[in-house]
């Protein structure tokens, strides 16, 4: 309970804009904003087509509802802060990475090979510094459920550098 | 007689039955590991699925959700860390019993509870099902319309956590179902240009990356963590002073679970809370809770299964998912070309009873592996995070891929992931987002063919009796936690 407190008052004195209901309540409005502006380009239905409302009208309709509830909630936070949240660990930081590299190798080199990165990169920052492991979660596994979903499923893979040695 | 026969059905197939051991014991798999569960497994799955036909596709579905529900116990028993979010409440007592050297007794009471919610749940969906669907045939566009507000209130309402953060997670939700072409009139919307966004956002990569890949990023900020296990001999069936002790409790949170599960909320989490909570207030000994209370064993159990048989009635009989993994399974369906509602109950009994009666046999398959096999699946745990995440990371990309063969769709998933991520870490729940997306397109296909029939007079949804209930009941759903919030200040 003290802990809780505590957290709370380490939250309550720090500049406004460093604390988690700030920055919360300033994405969700910036993005929102941002989706608004946009609904403003979308096509109209000439009025003789047009059945009902305009494409447009739903979703400035929740926008508009997104917002109201941000700002309901930045209110509220005034009285009630939130508990200020632990710092994210290395691991958070370099799994996040990982994801970039998978995207970027997906896109470059291949579908396979970027599974395969991201799980052997994950597993050692994770911990695992045993080679038979690295090589069962990154190499053997990948394996298997390449060769499962190809067989099973029928699915054809995107083609890459590893992949091809197997279609072709 | 007919419809029981139907029912036994899976029994008499040697596929079903096969499907349905494969889907118990994969639920229970899932739902011993912390982190996974019938939700994300049943996402994963789906793809495997269209191998299968649908009524042996939607039976793996339903006895991984019932399965998975029950072994979230397990964990919650053995290692004070609840498998799946339903088995919190369980922890509170399952584990300190377990540490007074009682573990096999906590977890016998927890798989006789279970199996008693779970089947109730199933009477309960049996009959009361036909009944709403039968109510259904008086629904048009804009009573379809309410009955959807209703649903996304009733999230915001006795969802978990903050019920503003709830209904931003649902609204967040609804606007993603409207990225892509317009429905009605084919504009594009969100689409900025990119060709694959055209037909919108799948269900799967928003399915898996909110909660299997944001789970992979919590778990890589909890590598520190350590568990302590507690030893189990074996599973003990309750004693009879047990039975005495519990029946009552066993029995008033199946009721409560079974219609907790009706209301469009997060199913069993909500209504294990509720039946722990109630069974405390009912009991003889309130001062044993949070000690080793084997009533609260009892009454959390027995209503987060009986939550699955309850989530499955709005699910079937009007196509509006009661929990995120009736949303997956509502998926399935709709995968399989089955289209949930009043007609389904009229053109397919068979298919219906069969998925009726896979549920019934996945309670008793359960406790059967449950029982005999828990000491088993409590050694699933010892599979550090290390070697499990990265494996279920290649099984979540490949199944994403493999629905439209689309690169982008594994994109959209890792977004999505980090997303969720960080919805969780400041108190948004994601349950919401999942029954947004699904309901969405119902919600503004009604919302604007009603406005067609209306002229455009919004009034008019005033004049329809079915729809204004609906509306009220919304209000005061809506109303609910703010009466609730100022009675616990008092």
């Amino acid at each position: 309970m003290n802990n809780v407190r505590n957290k709370k008052r380490a939250n309550k004195s720090l500049p406004f804009f460093f604390k988690d209901e700030f920055k919360v309540f300033f994405v969700i409005i910036f993005v929102s904003t941002i989706l608004l502006v946009t609904t403003f380009t979308f096509d109209k239905v000439p009025p003789i087509l047009n059945r009902g409302i305009q494409p447009a009208t739903f979703p400035k309709g929740l926008l508009v509802l997104i917002m109201f509830l941000t700002a309901v909630i930045y209110y509220l936070s005034f009285k009630n802060p939130w508990k200020k949240e632990k710092k994210l660990p290395k691991p958070f930081f370099l799994t996040i990475l990982s994801f970039i590299l998978f995207i970027i190798i997906s896109k470059t080199l291949d579908f396979f090979l970027a599974i395969s990165v991201l799980s052997i990169f994950v597993s050692y920052n994770w911990g695992e510094k045993r080679i038979i492991y690295l090589l069962l979660v990154g190499i053997l596994f990948p394996l298997v459920v390449f060769i499962f979903f190809e067989m099973i499923l029928g699915l054809r893979f995107p083609p890459g550098i590893i992949t091809n040695l197997y279609y072709y | 007689m007919d419809n029981l026969l139907l029912m036994m059905a899976p029994l008499f197939s040697s596929k079903l039955l096969i499907v349905l051991i494969f889907g118990t014991l994969f639920g229970l798999i899932l739902g011993v590991l912390p982190g996974l569960g019938p939700t994300t497994g049943g996402a994963l799955i789906l793809p495997f699925t269209m191998t299968l036909d649908p009524l042996s596709a939607i039976v793996l579905l339903t006895s991984i959700y019932c399965a998975g529900t029950y072994g979230g116990a397990i964990t919650a028993v053995l290692i004070n860390t609840p498998g799946t979010p339903a088995a919190a409440a369980t922890c509170l007592d399952g584990y300190p019993l377990a540490q007074k050297g009682e573990a096999g007794r906590a977890l016998g009471m927890a798989t006789v509870s279970s199996t008693v919610g779970g089947i109730f749940s199933v009477i309960v969906l049996v009959f009361f099902a036909p009944v709403l669907a039968q109510l259904a045939y008086e629904f048009g566009q804009p009573e379809y319309f309410a009955l959807a507000i209703f649903g996304l209130t009733m999230l915001a309402s006795i969802g978990e956590g903050s019920p503003i953060k709830n209904l931003i997670a649902g609204a967040f939700g609804i606007l993603i179902s409207t990225i892509g072409k317009d429905f009605m009139t084919s504009i594009d919307r969100f689409t900025y240009g990119i060709n694959e966004l055209s037909v919108g956002i799948g269900f799967i990569p928003v399915v898996v990356g909110l909660f299997a890949i944001s789970e992979m990023l919590t778990q890589s900020t909890l590598l520190d963590q350590v568990f302590k296990r507690v030893a189990l001999k074996a599973v003990k069936l309750p004693s009879l002073d047990d039975y005495k002790k519990t029946w009552k409790t066993i029995l008033r949170s199946s009721g409560i679970g079974s219609f907790i599960g009706v209301l469009p909320a997060e199913g069993g989490t909500v209504a294990s809370l509720i039946g722990y909570s109630e069974a405390k207030r009912f009991s003889k000994e309130p001062e044993e809770f949070g000690k080793g209370s084997i009533e609260g064993i009892a009454g959390a159990e027995a209503a987060n299964n009986a939550a699955t048989g309850g989530a499955m009635v709005p699910t079937l009989a009007l196509g509006i998912p009661g929990s995120a993994t009736t949303a997956v399974i509502l998926t399935g369906l709709i995968i399989h070309g089955v289209r949930p509602g009043p007609d389904l109950f009229r053109e397919q009994p068979d298919f219906l009873y069969g998925i009726f009666g896979a549920m019934l046999i996945a309670n008793v398959l359960f406790f059967i592996f449950g029982f005999f096999g828990a000491k088993l699946f409590a050694r699933i745990t010892l599979v550090p995070n290390k070697i499990l995440w990265p494996m279920i990371f290649a099984v979540s990309v490949c199944g994403t891929y493999s629905l439209s063969q689309s690169i982008i769709d594994v994109w959209i998933m890792l977004f999505f992931g980090v997303l969720g991520f960080f919805m969780r870490r400041f108190g948004f729940s994601v349950v919401p987002v999942i029954i947004g997306l699904i309901l969405g397109e119902l919600v503004e296909g009604t919302l604007r063919q009603s406005l067609v029939i209306f002229d455009g007079n919004w009034l008019m949804f005033l004049t329809r009796p079915i729809a204004l209930t609906f509306f009220i009941l919304s209000l005061i759903a809506l109303a609910f936690p703010l009466l609730r919030s100022k009675k616990q200040k008092k």
